[in-house]
């Protein structure tokens, strides 16, 4: 599949109705996902028969795109009804059938609730801004038991340093893929501005 | 809820040392046709917990004479691999419950999704 293809099949993938502000539920635009999805597929194969999963999925864009390039089974986990019913809204549309969802809380499991069990995660995580501080870090630390190939993510540019230490710290590598332009359109009411464009880095760590 | 993911997953209720395996009490299965991944299949065997598999299939009575030891030299063996496909990824419990095996509370299973969130007096 090309990456035009992959990303207009995601142009299709319906987003929040009413997203959240306590989590965080800013949606994945079609053109960043396809960029990743297709790079993690083409640079690296740790989509086409692997078994993935995707934290926080929200309404499964990015699961869906794994789907799309034959994961052999892609797992969301969500903690929000609205959010996994419009997923499975979603893969029913696509009739995809390597695509299964859990709907748990990434922040209260235990440990190693999932230790070792995936090949692949795939994320983009609630950035921990506002009302949820240091959740993108909760959902690395889990995603990096549950891989045991690699895990892809996105964070702020801006907490690059601190995510490079951590990951020292933790002994796995971090490499920086490539550097996004993130157009957040005005979701909440807060949002003054129409959109805001924020500087996030698509971030790879191998487990090995 | 297919039974790969269903091999994943344990119950973290306060106290609990062994939520494993979860019980599954069905009330609505699927089976619906998934593309056939030898490779996959064959890669995921050493992963799972074998007995909670067939343990799982049973229950749903969909066993597919899979023996209740994990045989060896599987990887080459296309009619072993195919059952073990279609009780990984085609079967699928699509309403019902899950109850862990320590504390007997129950997970419910809607539309296909188990719900494995703790109230916060469990957590």
């Amino acid at each position: 599949m090309k990456l035009k293809e992959l990303e207009s099949c995601l142009q299709q993938v319906d987003a929040f109705e009413e997203p959240k502000i306590l989590l965080e539920q800013y949606p994945t635009s079609p053109h960043i996902a396809a960029c990743m999805l297709y790079t993690i597929h083409n640079t690296f194969d740790d989509i086409e028969g692997k078994l993935v999963a995707d934290l926080g999925c929200g309404c499964g864009v990015l699961s869906i795109g794994a789907a799309m390039l034959d994961a052999g089974l892609c797992v969301g986990f969500d903690i929000d009804d609205d959010a996994l019913e419009i997923f499975k809204r979603n893969s029913e549309e696509f009739e995809l059938t390597n695509v299964d969802l859990i709907q748990c809380d990434m922040c209260s499991l235990r440990s190693h609730a999932y230790a070792k069990k995936f090949d692949t995660v795939i994320m983009n995580p609630p950035f921990g801004t506002k009302h949820n501080q240091g959740m993108d870090m909760q959902f690395l630390r889990t995603a990096l038991t549950m891989a045991t190939t690699a895990v892809y993510s996105l964070h702020k540019t801006s907490t690059r340093g601190h995510i490079q230490k951590k990951a020292s710290d933790w002994g796995v590598k971090m490499e920086v893929i490539a550097e996004l332009r993130y157009d957040l359109p005005a979701s909440y009411k807060f949002h003054k501005k129409k959109s805001v464009d924020i500087k996030v880095d698509f971030l790879r760590f191998s487990t090995t | 809820m297919k039974l790969l993911t269903h091999n994943m997953l344990t119950s973290h209720v306060k106290g609990v040392t062994k939520g494993y395996p979860l019980l599954i009490k069905a009330t609505e299965v699927k089976v619906s046709e998934v593309e056939f991944n030898p490779n996959f299949v064959s890669r995921m065997i050493p992963k799972l917990e074998w007995s909670a598999l067939v343990q799982a299939a049973d229950g749903l009575g969909h066993l597919q004479d899979l023996p209740a030891e994990l045989v060896t030299d599987y990887e080459n063996n296309e009619d072993f691999l195919r059952k073990v496909h279609r009780v990984l990824l085609e079967v699928e419990v699509l309403e019902g419950c899950l109850q862990c095996p320590e504390s007997g509370r129950e997970f419910p299973i809607s539309r296909g999704v188990p719900n494995m969130l703790l109230n916060e007096d469990e957590a």
